[in-house]
């Protein structure tokens, strides 16, 4: 609803967004713009000479088999994640709104992780499979299972996915309590009158009903394990065993500022963006939806 | 609340519940108490003890102050470190806050042209988080010189269209009488906005400050890039260089220096509950 008596000014309300506008031109919209026209532009060895290339970049990229195989890790990670830290949150969630009456202490001791750094987080995991005496690598060993993420690269993903989710799981529990506590107890209790069991009323009543939670969930859980998992990755596995972690920011990252390629590097950062872009529109789009029809 | 009881669920679910938070919980309690056994205990355990050692006031010295250890590996003092983190994630909460509320108050408030223009410049920002722009926004700090200073840590993490349009939600929903009011007195738009507008936005503002604070307190791979100078050096940063960087893993410190990271942000969550999940309720939607 926009205000109909405005303030009149015309030089105020240019100073009052002047700092925002500023940062926004000069740290968003400059090197959004830069990565643009750099990732159209290829640099000799020296940084001698640079030269217009068009979209050769590009077709590097997607004929880059490493590059193809960081796209693949990342949707495998991400998914994992997402999977992961979602359906515990959720079983929590569930189990804490069934409580009702003390769910608040429970509330408080699952989501602090929540303010843990992605780094430490990562940290935190490598320690627990430390070889000889981390915890859990003692006892998968104990158990006859061998554990090496320096040299495993399933292991080291099964690391980092636990290492992300683990820290997820306090914000997809903090919106899934807050959608159920929404669903109205008495479309459940005539589900119950009529027979159904705490089973079959999960799956053909809160389940549904939790639909746009979930949905947000998932989008924000993507986003989070594509672009905020960078720390857990670096501290945890180094992007290794070879590339087997390597994740696309991770990526970016490396070779733009180990390996030196920085047309190659823009070019990534523009897929990037267009990601970003597509999964912030995605998530606009239901938001509006779900605001119009309820 | 329901119409059936059925305690053998309501037992399930506390069990469950428990377990879940206690496997959350566990990796931080084995951080604890690997920071109170020695370097040397921890190596030759197998596994590592789950009983906390004797080494607690020695290792968070280390941690904190620095110096050498039995197997001589220099450690860098923390305490700067958590200094530099602590004014780092206090200059982008406020800043942010700061800028937002500004520009909330001139996009709800004032009728200017191009004012379409500026909100969707703004909005679009929400899409450009600084891991998909490393490079090109390390290339315009550099060129501005501001590598290895607290403006460069900062400023570029300080643009956020989500505080602008949590504001600009709040404003949209304070009745019209409001400005009414303070017209009828003769007040002009700033005593309007200071007097009006920034106390009732405080609890907005509460809400914000502690989630941007933890944002920016666990800053990781900006400060990586612009920071070559280990005075400017967060404590997120520090943990990760005692892992790679000696030839011998001092676990104890390391475990020691992560719990001192995490302290501070979650101490900030867990007082500040309430506010928190206001945050991120707010910030999210």
């Amino acid at each position: 609803m926009e205000k109909r008596v405005r303030f009149q000014s015309t030089w105020l309300p240019w100073l009052l967004i002047a700092p925002q506008m500023a940062i926004v031109l000069v740290f968003f919209f400059w090197p959004a713009g830069q990565a643009l026209w750099q990732s159209v532009l290829q640099q000799d060895a020296f940084g001698t000479s640079t030269e217009f290339v068009g979209l050769e970049n590009f077709e590097r990229l997607f004929h880059d088999a490493t590059y193809l195989a960081s796209f693949q890790t990342t949707v495998v990670f991400s998914g994992l994640v997402a999977g992961t830290s979602m359906s515990v949150a959720l079983l929590l969630a569930v189990m804490a709104n069934r409580i009702g009456r003390g769910s608040s202490i429970y509330k408080t001791l699952l989501i602090w992780p929540y303010a843990v750094a992605p780094v430490v987080a990562g940290v935190l995991w490598l320690m627990l499979f430390a070889s000889p005496w981390g915890v859990v690598a003692f006892v998968l060993q104990q158990l006859g299972w061998d554990w090496n993420h320096l040299l495993n690269g399933h292991h080291a993903m099964a690391l980092i996915v636990m290492a992300a989710a683990w820290k997820q799981i306090s914000y997809n529990f903090l919106f899934f309590l807050a959608g159920l506590q929404s669903i109205p107890t008495s479309l459940l209790e005539a589900a119950a009158i009529d027979g159904a069991g705490p089973w079959r009323r999960f799956w053909t009543i809160t389940f549904p009903l939790l639909s746009p939670t979930t949905f947000f969930l998932l989008v924000m859980n993507v986003i989070y394990a594509f672009f905020d998992t960078f720390g857990t990755i670096d501290a945890a596995t180094h992007g290794g065993p070879g590339k087997e972690t390597s994740i696309l920011v991770y990526k970016v990252y490396y070779d733009g500022f180990k390996a030196l390629d920085m047309g190659g590097s823009a070019a990534q950062s523009v897929v990037l963006m267009v990601i970003v872009i597509a999964l912030t529109v995605v998530q606009f789009r239901f938001i509006e939806r779900k605001v119009q029809y309820g | 609340m329901m119409v059936e009881r059925r305690p053998w669920l309501d037992a399930l679910a506390h069990v469950l519940l428990i377990a879940g938070v206690l496997v959350i919980a566990l990796p931080v309690y084995l951080a604890l108490v690997a920071s109170t056994q020695s370097a040397e205990q921890i190596a030759t355990s197998h596994p590592l003890s789950l009983l906390p050692g004797q080494h607690a006031l020695d290792t968070y010295r280390l941690a904190l102050w620095g110096g050498k250890t039995s197997s001589g590996s220099t450690i860098p003092a923390g305490w700067p470190m958590l200094w530099v983190s602590l004014v780092m994630a206090l200059l982008i909460a406020t800043g942010k806050i700061v800028i937002s509320l500004l520009s909330a108050f001139a996009i709800v408030y004032f009728r200017f042209p191009l004012r379409g223009l500026v909100f969707w410049m703004i909005f679009i920002t929400l899409m450009l988080p600084v891991e998909v722009r490393i490079g090109p926004t390390y290339e315009v700090i550099a060129s501005l010189g501001l590598l290895n200073s607290y403006a460069g840590l900062t400023v570029p993490l300080i643009a956020s269209a989500t505080a602008t349009f949590l504001f600009r939600q709040f404003f949209l929903t304070l009745p019209e009488e409001l400005m009414e009011a303070a017209r009828m007195d003769g007040a002009g738009p700033m005593r309007f906005f200071v007097d009006m507008l920034l106390p009732l936005s405080r609890t907005s503002m509460a809400a914000l400050f502690v989630i941007q604070f933890i944002y920016g307190w666990n800053q990781y791979l900006w400060p990586l890039m612009v920071t070559t100078s280990e005075d400017l050096y967060p404590i997120v940063l520090g943990i990760k260089r005692g892992i790679f960087g000696e030839v011998y893993v001092e676990w104890n410190v390391i475990m020691a220096t992560a719990i001192l990271a995490m302290l501070p942000p979650a101490l900030v969550v867990i007082l500040m509950q309430k506010w928190f999940v206001k945050g991120l309720v707010d910030t999210e939607k």
